[in-house]
């Protein structure tokens, strides 16, 4: 049998089966009321024990998102969702919350345990040389779990925490950062987000700071109907310098999940925030039955001259994706980078890619931008980049590569240019190429067999992002995409 | 020893090989010359297992053992080398990761043990140095921007760091300038040995000059139409294939 063709079988065979994370883990949890109104709102604040700022905040958000409608311009289909058939809160039951990790449900940790997370810095601290030593907030379901290597991060000036701890003992921080990258009404998923957001990680880098270890959010669904609607807010002081990842998965459900969340990024005068995610949210079965809807905001500000941000992401759940992670290059010569890899298989759809806005003078930015499809999936990158008239000297470079596994599948680009001033240089450079079968026949040739050989030409095309990578999660990430495509590649 | 006995081989409807017999002892380089058409790339795709190209008659075995029902990767195990008319290029695979992957696949196909990044590195040094060429291309995505030469250089590298059995030239003199030529055949004759079969396949007689063939077989139509000592590959250059044309099929 032709190579690419059994290649293309064995894809297509792929059952839900193949995603590893799709358990469920059995544990007291406590819900909001199904169904949204201004009462669930207020519900949420109340169990968070906000601040009356905060709950005004949410209220006004809830109002605009009333007066809202859902965006229908990605090229994604679904059923409507009805958003009263929801539950908007859902979290494990604990008397006080944890203080340590020995007051952690046994239950949660094991969860983290066997999605091989590691929430011991102990363990992690004993642990062998050279193993992976990062701090972890670990979300379930609507709240922070709990958070890793607090103390160490405190003794550098680092806050490191969850969104509603930040709330109670940052006020001024969340109060002068929180939405000001992403308004309440930004859109109708953010405005969502903002009325009903549960939980998420909070950073602050002190200025000429950097942070002495990786962070990195691990967020788990686990509820079923339930929506999760994290808000992470990460701000770089002048000088200052954090690498943070974000990981997701959820269990194998029947019906889709909504996971609406919102990324806020501040990097001040000459500060770098290096952001990477790898998203694993379960995809549904072959069918398309099931599966998470990723309707996510994830905006950058590079506020400070000088300034950097690098997006990366390596995407590989959902069922649907819808999600730009942009940057707004406000500060004099501040630079804003984006390296993606998205891979679809069986039904999933993905309309993913990114929005660079050049403000300020000198402004730089890089995208590339990697999509595999196979199956019946589809996967579109759709991308801005603009200049504003004082954006002299602007310049980006965009490079879109598309790879097709079989017939099945579709790949678009959607490039938007706007350059309001003469003196931007913008490039783009778009490929779409199918797994050839002389490049299979040749690398199987010189004694790869043909699972080795597709992956080695998939890791060939998607190198130039996996290196952007932090180097643990280039290997967990260059895994996880091979899993994607299971049963062609080892 | 390569041993093909009455080989049919179809592409699509078309029969193309028609009952090709023929014998490379180890040790000897056999020559293949035909015109375009004859089948001589058909042949050579056919013993390598590429995909498309159905035996329909006939055996190919190297050492006595089948190659037919093999996929290529494990032919490849068993000391099959194509060197490719075009070789391909790799994207994105460094040139010593592919041929390193390479090569441990095919150690591990054979029970042998992988080989560590250091040893390889000396190997894939001494082999580049051999073939004059610059370290740094290895480190380069495979083929991707070469010259046609530095591919066909390349093709060589691999093979004498593969260390195949049977070596199969599909026009290795295509797009050669006559340095080119020169270095990749002292390349070639490197490998001879007498644990090694040899069969270049050749549309002119030029590459001829460089490496020596013990035997001569001229292809055409399909079928094996004359074998001969090295000096009918000179009568060809002169005499053509016309001669061969008015063989009965």
């Amino acid at each position: 049998m032709a190579a690419v063709q059994q290649t293309v079988q064995q894809v297509a065979a792929l059952e839900g089966d193949k995603y590893k994370h799709g358990f469920v883990t059995d544990i007291d949890q406590e819900f909001a009321e199904k169904g949204l109104n201004a009462d669930t709102v207020r519900f949420i604040s109340a169990k968070k024990g906000e601040p009356d700022w905060m709950l005004e905040w949410r209220l006004e958000a809830f109002e605009r998102w009333q007066a809202m409608d859902e965006p229908t311009w990605a090229k994604v289909h679904y059923p409507k969702i009805d958003y009263q058939d929801l539950y908007y809160y859902a979290a494990p039951k604990a008397k006080d919350g944890p203080k340590s990790l020995d007051e952690v449900d046994p239950e949660l940790l094991a969860t983290y345990a066997k999605l091989g997370i590691p929430l011991k810095e102990q363990e992690v601290l004993a642990g062998v040389q050279g193993a992976p030593r990062y701090a972890v907030d670990a979300v379930f379901d609507s709240v922070s779990v709990v958070t890793t290597f607090k103390k160490e991060l405190a003794e550098a000036g680092v806050i490191f925490c969850s969104m509603s701890e930040a709330i109670r003992e940052h006020p001024e921080l969340v109060k002068r950062y929180l939405g000001s990258v992403v308004p309440t009404s930004d859109n109708y998923f953010a405005c969502l987000n903002a009325a009903v957001f549960s939980d998420g990680s909070f950073v602050y880098v002190p200025p000429g700071v950097r942070c002495p270890m990786e962070l990195s959010t691990y967020f788990r669904i686990n509820a079923e109907n339930t929506g999760q609607f994290e808000r992470t807010l990460i701000i770089a002081d002048a000088g200052a310098y954090v690498s943070y990842l974000e990981g997701c998965t959820a269990p194998q459900r029947d019906e889709n999940q909504l996971h609406a969340a919102v990324v806020e990024l501040v990097a001040l005068d000459d500060a770098e925030i290096k952001y990477s995610t790898v998203q694993n949210w379960y995809p549904g079965d072959a069918e398309g039955k099931g599966g998470i809807y990723n309707f996510v905001t994830k905006r950058a500000d590079c506020r400070g001259d000088r300034s950097k941000v690098s997006w990366t992401q390596v995407e590989t759940g959902s069922a649907i994706t819808w999600k730009y992670p942009s940057c707004i290059l406000r500060g004099d010569d501040s630079v804003g980078e984006f390296y993606s890899i998205a891979v679809t298989n069986g039904r999933q759809q993905a309309d993913t890619g990114t929005k660079m806005i050049h403000l300020g003078k000198g402004t730089r930015s890089r995208i590339i931008a990697k999509g595999i499809s196979a199956g019946h999936s589809s996967s579109t990158y759709r991308g801005l980049v603009s200049a504003h008239q004082k954006a002299s000297g602007a310049r980006n470079f965009t490079q879109c590569d598309s790879l097709l596994i079989g017939k099945h599948c579709a790949a678009h680009t959607v490039p938007y240019i706007e350059a309001k001033t003469a003196s931007a240089k913008f490039e783009h450079e778009a490929t779409t190429t199918r797994l050839s079968e002389d490049q299979l026949f040749y690398a199987m040739q010189r004694g790869l067999g043909q699972e080795d050989a597709v992956a080695l030409l998939v890791n060939g095309f998607v190198r130039e992002v996996l290196q952007e990578l932090p180097m643990e999660f280039a290997v967990e990430a260059q895994k996880l995409v091979a899993i994607s495509l299971e049963g062609s590649v080892g | 020893m390569l041993s093909i006995n009455d080989l049919h081989v179809s592409v699509g409807e078309t029969e193309i090989i028609k009952g090709l017999s023929l014998r490379v002892p180890a040790g000897q380089v056999h020559a293949i010359m035909g015109p375009n058409g004859a089948g001589k790339s058909t042949l050579s795709y056919t013993l390598a297992g590429r995909s498309g190209y159905e035996v329909t008659e006939g055996e190919a075995r190297l050492d006595g053992e089948d190659l037919l029902g093999l996929e290529p990767n494990e032919r490849a195990a068993r000391g099959v080398f194509l060197s490719f008319q075009y070789p391909l290029e790799i994207p994105g695979v460094p040139s010593l990761t592919f041929i390193r992957s390479a090569l441990n696949a095919q150690r591990k196909a054979r029970g042998e043990d992988e080989v560590s990044a250091p040893v390889f590195l000396k190997l894939a040094r001494e082999a580049a140095g051999k073939l004059k060429m610059d370290f740094d291309m290895l480190k380069r995505p495979l083929n991707v921007g070469f010259s046609g030469g530095e591919k066909k250089r390349m093709e060589i590298l691999q093979m004498a760091i593969l260390q195949p059995r049977l070596l199969i030239l599909d026009e290795t003199d295509s797009g050669l300038d006559i340095d080119a030529l020169r270095i990749v055949s002292e390349g070639v004759n490197a490998m001879r040995a007498p644990h090694r079969s040899m069969l270049v396949i050749t549309h002119y007689q030029r590459l001829l000059d460089y490496i020596k063939p013990d035997v001569v077989h001229v292809l055409v139509g399909g079928r094996i139409v004359a074998s001969g000592g090295p000096e009918m590959a000179h009568d060809l250059e002169k005499n053509g294939y016309d001669q061969y044309a008015k063989v009965p099929a």
